[in-house]
Order: structure tokens, then sequence, then C-alpha cells
């Protein structure tokens, strides 16, 4: 274990949590909030407990996978507890649990909140809420890689940590370049949509949060109803953002290199737009056969999916009033998720693939008893490595589930709201069903509840291995 | 630059290692996944599984924007056949490895027809490495700047020698003019020396001197300056045979010990004037009966790096002769670094190093002015030839007023075909040729030499 290295690392991630910090004390200057104060004292702190901590430079800079998990984690840990202090120091939220509850909902991209009024917070807290959203949809450490020239390839090891899907590769050969270029397609992608919100009229404190929310997928309305409120252009907007930012960013880069047909030959982009289009399809039919207007369903429809399949969790409807086969649909795409490489939660399509060719094959191989088969992912098979960690990513998956479900299950608030809220979260969507639907919110959990999702949060968004590689003892022997 | 290197082996990885440090993009090709993991997690570069001889894969690898492709897999035919679809998918330039003496000897042709930039023969470069050790046999290592005028040569100084206690800057006047130390190498630590620093016996000192001084300084010293005459080559492989028939060239008397019967039958077709033993070079009683004792070289290049340093270390022990070993694998350079094995012989090293120096030169029409670059002591000293031009910002101030980064020394100018070992007073003019040594890495520039 290299404790120097991971102890620098840290360091510097203190300090860019404190360079994040001072974006809400711009927000509450130009508002004329006292609370830019309490922002700007956190900033302060953290900055020199940043540069006290990364204050000597390691000798040796060589990390390794064990090194890159403990890394990956316990930044997040620590981005959370510190960004938390904010919310719980300007008193907008009064339980510091409640607090770290949120911050973690907007660094995961989760959007799960346990506010119940939102429209009152001072403007730079909201801002605070989706920025996070934005910061943690791509990845504090990548956005480090980016900015630092941090010399190695051993920090490959970090990004695989932090980024999304199976496999993790990279754009170009550097990988700060890589970095870069995804934070660069991340923040164009990001100004595109806010300006064309702005263009049908959302006032620009809200354009900008929404287009916080959306591209980080995460789904922190600052409006007590979502999306609601706003007009059918604008909702629409949201909905084709949500869905691009879902999309695996390989292929906006495949589109930046001009590399038209292999982008559109994705196979994973394929399955994502399939199964989204599908879904839509089957929802506006079963909502309109209900008794819904034929416009009104498809729009919401196909927002709902939209913000479900990518995890980001806005709402424009309660769909939790949907007939059950709806319902029943959207509990299934919160499983799926996004694509891999995409700012998007979820078990990922890519994975889906893996696991339903996998079946295919058994299914194959139990008919013709000596067959062989390999398992093809874009045309090329896939390593038996990736497969075996594939499988033992779903097997850990359902057991922290089901552990989660339990603890949650002493509160007492049925089958429903237990089961949705810990999907919701597990994935970082957001919004469940029952209590914890699209109006509904997490206050009325108790602390241990809360602190378990706090913790699936984390191990959604990271895919569970570096979080679990925290708390196992044989991480930390020598 | 982006550079595409098809062969993750040792070289590829070595010249991958070094070309990122040095700020180019690296995409590597190679089948072996495993050995492609492995280096994308030590290193800053994209992996590309595949065949390096694919069109599709070298387009996925990105030939058509690539600079230059280097082949170096383990067989001569992909090499040559992947710089040549390289050539004509991406029109980049490309560096072949060559090892087959059958394909060297047309490697001209080849060359030609093929469109390589550059061909590298690991054996052919280390037997010419062993050959310029053998014509200066006291000396570590001898490189050449200039186009061959000036040599830069590591010796370890004598007990009782004259420079024993003596001030760098005074041995101009003591032992010998036009003579720099540049590098010290003392209990493992590389030392720029600066003219108050005090050399001691034991100490391996490297010197810029020119051509016809090198003999009279060397004999000054108290270094055994006895000609070589004979040279016992253990191991007939592909290095041993390119070894043999430079040394006959210069007549020098080549005795060569091969277990492959085979083999001998062809070494002694091929090289008329040399005695080919067919024996066992592990075989005491064979190397004292061939006359180990009184060779005045001896060179253990079998194909086993354990069995060289054995041969090498025995050599030492019953013989004065001037010992060279090779070595494939330096992974334990601490420890074989402390063996009274002579000089190290590296093929793979060598390679890495050519390549790298091509690299350099082939930057200096791309703007950066390095004309030579040598690296020394297992890379952790460099010496480049600049050119300077006229956006040089050194010209025109003495050498002693200009503000010169640490642990760098301007050690020759080579000035309208004369070369001089510059003094405090001397300045360096538009179209010099200059020569620094530093421990800084990555200089492309004589600008780079000052202070910022």
């Amino acid at each position: 274990m290299n404790y120097q290295s991971i102890r620098y690392i840290i360091g510097w991630v203190i300090m860019i949590t404190a360079g994040l910090l001072v974006f809400p004390c711009i927000v509450a200057l130009i508002y004329g909030e006292k609370e830019g104060w309490i922002f700007l004292s956190c900033a302060v702190a953290a900055a020199i407990l940043g540069k006290f901590i990364s204050f000597k430079k390691p000798q040796n800079n060589q990390i390794y996978a064990k090194e890159g998990f403990v890394i990956v984690a316990l930044s997040w840990v620590i981005l959370s507890i510190i960004g938390a202090v904010p919310f719980y120091a300007t008193g907008a939220i009064p339980s510091y649990v409640d607090a770290l509850f949120e911050t973690v909902s907007g660094f995961t991209t989760t959007g799960a909140s346990i506010l119940t009024e939102i429209e009152s917070l001072p403007k730079s807290v909201l801002f605070w809420r989706s920025f996070s959203h934005w910061i943690g949809g791509m990845g504090v450490l990548v956005f480090m890689l980016a900015i630092l020239p941090f010399s190695g390839g051993h920090n490959i090891h970090l990004m695989r940590a932090e980024s999304p899907g199976p496999s993790v590769g990279k754009l170009v050969p550097r990988l700060r370049s890589t970095a870069k270029l995804l934070y660069y397609m991340y923040f164009i992608l990001t100004l595109i949509e806010l300006l064309l919100l702005l263009l049908f009229g959302m006032p620009l404190f809200d354009s900008v949060c929404t287009a916080f929310g959306t591209a980080g997928t995460g789904g922190f309305g600052i409006k007590n109803d979502s999306m609601a409120g706003y007009n059918v252009c604008i909702q629409n907007i949201v909905t084709i953002f949500m869905f691009l930012f879902g999309v695996n960013f390989t292929f906006y880069y495949l589109i930046i290199a001009k590399k038209w047909r292999d982008a559109f030959k994705m196979e994973e982009v394929r399955w994502y737009t399939a199964i989204f289009a599908g879904s839509v399809i089957l929802i506006t039919a079963n909502v309109f056969f209900a008794g819904g207007d034929f416009f009104v369903s498809l729009k919401d429809a196909a927002f709902s999916v939209s913000s479900i399949m990518t995890t980001t969790g806005f709402a424009t409807t309660d769909f939790n009033l949907w007939p059950t086969f709806s319902k029943i649909l959207l509990v299934l795409l919160m499983f799926g998720g996004a694509c891999a490489g995409s700012t998007g939660g979820g078990i990922k399509i890519s994975r889906i693939m893996l696991y339903i060719k996998q079946a295919k094959n058994e299914i194959m191989q139990s008919i013709h008893t000596r067959s062989i088969y390999s398992v093809r992912m874009e045309g090329k098979p896939v390593r038996g490595k990736i497969l075996q960690s594939a499988n033992a990513f779903l097997i850990i998956y359902i057991l922290i589930f089901a552990v989660s479900l339990v603890i949650v299950s002493f509160d007492d608030f049925g089958f429903t709201t237990s089961f949705t809220a810990i999907t919701a979260t597990i994935n970082n969507i957001g919004p469940g069903l029952d209590m914890v639907g699209p109006m509904g919110n997490y206050v009325q959990f108790s602390d241990l509840s809360k602190i378990v999702m706090i913790i699936d949060m984390l191990v959604g968004r990271l895919e569970i291995f570096p979080m679990l590689l925290l708390v196992t003892p044989a991480t930390w022997k020598k | 630059m982006n550079i595409i290197i098809v062969g993750c082996g040792k070289v590829g990885r070595a010249l991958a290692a070094q070309l990122d440090e040095e700020g180019h993009e690296i995409t590597l090709i190679d089948s072996d996944e495993e050995q492609l993991r492995e280096a994308t997690e030590t290193l800053d570069l994209m992996g590309i599984i595949g065949n390096g001889t694919s069109y599709i894969v070298q387009k996925e690898a990105g030939v058509e924007t690539a600079d230059l492709l280097i082949a170096v897999a383990g067989m001569d035919e992909v090499n040559m056949l992947s710089c040549l679809i390289a050539k004509k998918a991406g029109n980049c330039r490309t560096i072949a490895r060559v090892r087959n003496p059958e394909y060297y000897n047309e490697i001209s042709f080849i060359r030609e027809e093929l469109g390589l930039s550059m061909s590298v023969n690991p054996e052919s470069a280390s037997a010419a490495e062993i050959v310029k050790l053998v014509q200066f046999p006291s000396a570590l290592e001898v490189d050449t700047f200039m186009r061959g005028k000036v040599n830069l040569i590591r010796i370890v100084v004598p007990q009782d020698s004259i420079l024993d206690n003596m001030k760098v800057m005074d041995i101009g006047q003591k032992v010998s003019a036009d003579v720099l130390i540049c590098i010290v190498v003392r209990n493992h630590e590389v030392i720029i020396p600066g003219g108050g620093f005090v050399i001691q016996s034991g100490d391996a000192i490297s010197f810029f001197t020119p051509m016809n001084n090198v003999r009279n300084f060397m004999r000054k010293v108290g270094v055994n300056l006895k000609p070589i005459h004979n040279v016992m080559i253990a191991g007939g492989g592909t290095l041993g045979y390119y070894l043999a028939r430079e040394l006959l060239r210069a007549r020098i008397k080549v005795k060569i010990i091969e277990t492959d019967r085979k083999r001998c039958e062809f070494l002694s077709e091929s090289l008329e004037d040399a005695v080919v033993i067919c024996g066992d070079a592990t075989d005491k009683q064979l190397l004292l009966e061939e006359g180990l004792e009184s060779a005045d070289a001896f060179t253990s290049l079998t194909g086993l790096d354990e069995e060289n340093i054995m041969l090498s270390l025995y050599a030492n022990m019953v013989s004065k002769a001037k010992v060279i070993t090779k070595i494939n694998r330096i992974s334990f350079e601490e420890v074989i670094a402390d063996m009274p094995i002579g000089s190290v012989i590296c093929p793979k090293e060598i390679t890495s190093e050519y390549i790298v120096r091509y690299i350099r030169a082939m930057q200096n029409s791309l703007g950066s002015n390095v004309r030579a670059l040598y690296q020394m002591i297992d890379n952790r000293v460099e010496a480049l030839e600049f050119m300077v031009n006229s956006s040089a910002k050194v010209t025109g101030v003495p050498l002693s007023e200009l503000k010169i980064i640490d642990n760098l020394l301007i050690c020759c100018i080579y000035r309208q075909g004369r070369v001089f070992i510059p003094t405090g007073k001397d300045t360096i003019n538009i179209n010099d040729n200059v020569v620094v040594v530093t421990t800084h890495k990555g200089l492309d520039d004589i600008n780079d030499i000052l202070r910022s």
C-alpha cells in the first residue's frame, strides 16, 4: 500500500473541493446572500487542510489497482463529508446526517432529496446542490487528472476506479488528454443545453441548475414540483439531453473524430436507443389506453423513461399514479441504467448485454454440449476476466441490495416504498414509488436507513469495488 | 509526435517508456493481451490488441495521423510488413528492427524498396559498440560525437594515478590540455563536476577529448594502453558472428567457442580467418586449453545472462583480458554494477537508444535542434549535440557569463571543421555545433540550457 501517494492525492482532492466551493460564493455574491460567507469559510478551511495534507510530495508515485480503488473511494467519502458542511452550517438542513444524505445524493448524481420545501432555500445553497451533480457526473478524480499534471501511467487506475462500465479505456494515448477531452465534451454538451433552455424562456438561474442536473444525470430540481411547472418545449429539451448524457461518451469522441460510421455502429448505443424507444411506446400506449391524452402521455412517457433510464430522476408528472404495467417497466429500467462511460448510473446497458449474451450461450451450450461459444461486444470477443468481474459485480450488487433492503425494512414503510427506495439510491436515480415517488421524499426514514442509503449511493456510483475494498481489512494489511 | 510501436516486448516497452517521458503520444500494438495490459498500467499510452501487420489494426491505432511507426516485434518479416503497410496506409516514417543477417546483408535494398526511414539490427549495433571498446581496451564506454572528431570515453581512475586528489580545473595545466571531465560516478552517485571538484582514484570518469589526444591522455593518467591483438568470443550466435566479422576486418585475431556443430560449420564457412572451436564455453578446461589466460579480450555472448556473468567473472579471475559481457535483461543492474565483469553490452538497450537518437534527430527537422543524443550510466546522464541557429539566445556571450542550469556542462564546440573544448572566455556562435552533458532529461533546444 502506497500510503504516501494516497495521502498526497487525497490532499489534492480536498483542495479541488475547496476550489469548487468558490462557485457558490460567486452565486451568493450575485444574489447578495449572506450564506456566501459560510461557503467562503468552508472553502478556505478546506484549502488549508488540503494544502497541509498534500504538503510533502511522495517519493514513490507508483500506484496500482488497489491504491486506485482506495483513493477513489476515500476521495468520494471525504468530498461528501466536506460538501455537506455548508448545508449544515447555513442552517438549510438542520441535521448533519440529512445534510450528508443530500450531498452524497448530489455527488453520486442520485437526486434523492430529504428536503420538503426547496423553493425557499437560498440560491447559493440550491446552486451547490445542482453543481455537485455536475462534478459527480464525470467524476472529481477525472477532473483532477484533467487539470493537474500528474505524471506516469499508473494514474489510469484512478480513472478506471471512478469511471463507470465493465472495461474503461482511453480515448487518446495520454490519460490527461483523455480526461480533458471527456470534460471538454461534457462542458460543451452542458453549454448547448443551457443555451437552449434560455432560448425557450427558462430563467438563467433555473437553466444553470437544470443543465447541471441533466448533465450529471442527477435530478435535483430547484422547484418543489421538479420539472412539471415548465413549458412543454423545456420539458422536451430536458428529455433529449437526459438521453444524450446517458450515451457512452466514446460515441461523441467518434463523432468529433469524424468516424460517423463507427459511432453509429456502437452496439451499446444501439441497444440503449432500442430499449428507450420500446419503453416509450409501451408506456405511452399503456397510459393512453388508461384514459390519458395521447400527446401528453407521449411527452410524459418519453420524459419519464429518459429520466429513469439515464438515472436522472427529474419528473414532469407523478408516475406513481400510472397503471401498474408502466410502473413495473420503470422499476425494471431503473436497474438497467444508462450506457457505460456516460454520466448515468445503474447496472449499465453493456453489462446487461453481457449477461444476456452469456445466458444465450449457456442455453446453446446445453443443446450442443461440445460447442464453444464466445461472448462478443462491438464485434470483438470479450475476455474471460471482464465477464468474470461483470458477473461478480451482479452477485455482489444483489447481496448489497438484499442487506440494505432488510435494514430499511425496520422503518416499516411497506414493500413498494422500501424496495424502490433502495433501487432508486443504489442505481443513483432519485425518485422511486409510493412514499419516495417523484412528489415524495426521503425525510421520513430513520438515520440508520439514511446512512445505509448513503452507502448504497456511493456503492452504486463507484460500481461497488472501490467502496468494498475500502472496508476490506486485507487491503490495509502490510 | 504521434508514434505507433508494433511489438510490446522488452525493446517496445523500453522505447515506449523513453518516448513517453519525452512527451510523445504512444500507441502500442501487440497481440498478447496480457503484455499489453501490463504496459498500459505502468505507462501512459494506449494499447491496441491485434496483429501489427493488419491494416485495420493499424488504422485503429491511428496510422493515418501518426508521424512514425516503429516495428520491433519478434520476427523480421512481421516488422518489415508492418512498416510497408504503414507506409502505404499512413505515409508515415517507419523504423524496422531487422536482425536476420540474411536480410541485413541486403538491407539497403530492403530499406529503399519498403521505404524504411531506418532499420536497426540489435546484434550488428552491439557488435559495433564492442569493436569500439576493443579499440580502447581500458575504456568502459566509448561514444563519438561530431562525426567521429571527438570522443567521450569512460575510464576508471587507477590507483596511484596522477589524477588522484587533483582538482578538475588543474588538469589542463598539469596533465593535458584539451581534456574535459564531464561525468564522475562515485559510489553509484552521478556527479557533473565543477572546476573545484577533486578526483579520487576509483572514480569512473567520462571525458571529452579530440581523437588524437586520447592515447596521450590515457597514458599520462596511467591507464593500460596495450593494444588488443586477439579476442576470444564465447557464443557464436548472431552477435558473435557480426563481432567476429568486424574484428577480422580490423585485423584482430578471433577465436569463437560455440557448442552447436552446425553453427560452427556455418561460422567457419562464412568467417574465413576465424578459429572456430566446437565445444562448451562453460567448460573450464576448454577455456584454459584455448588460452583464455593469454587472451587480450574475452567476450561472453551466449544466450544466457547467468552463464555470461559467470564466464566473465571467471575470465576476470584467471586472465588480464579486457572482459565484455552481453546481458539481455538488465533488471538487476544494481547487482551487476558491483561485479567485476567488465563492460556490459545490452543489445536491447542499444536498439532503443539508436531509435531514440533517430527520433530526436527527426524532431530536428520538425523544430528541435538535437543532432545526436547519447544516454549514459543507466540513462541517468545525457550527452546532446545541438545545432546553434539564429534563434539561439546563447550566442556572443562568454560562457562564464551565461546563466546555465545546474548539472550541465558545455563540453565541446565544433566550428568550421575544428573541434575545441571551450573555456570560460569562449563564446558560442551561430552555426556552431555544441555538445552538452547533463542529468536533465528531454532538452531539445540549445536555449533549454539557460536558467528560465
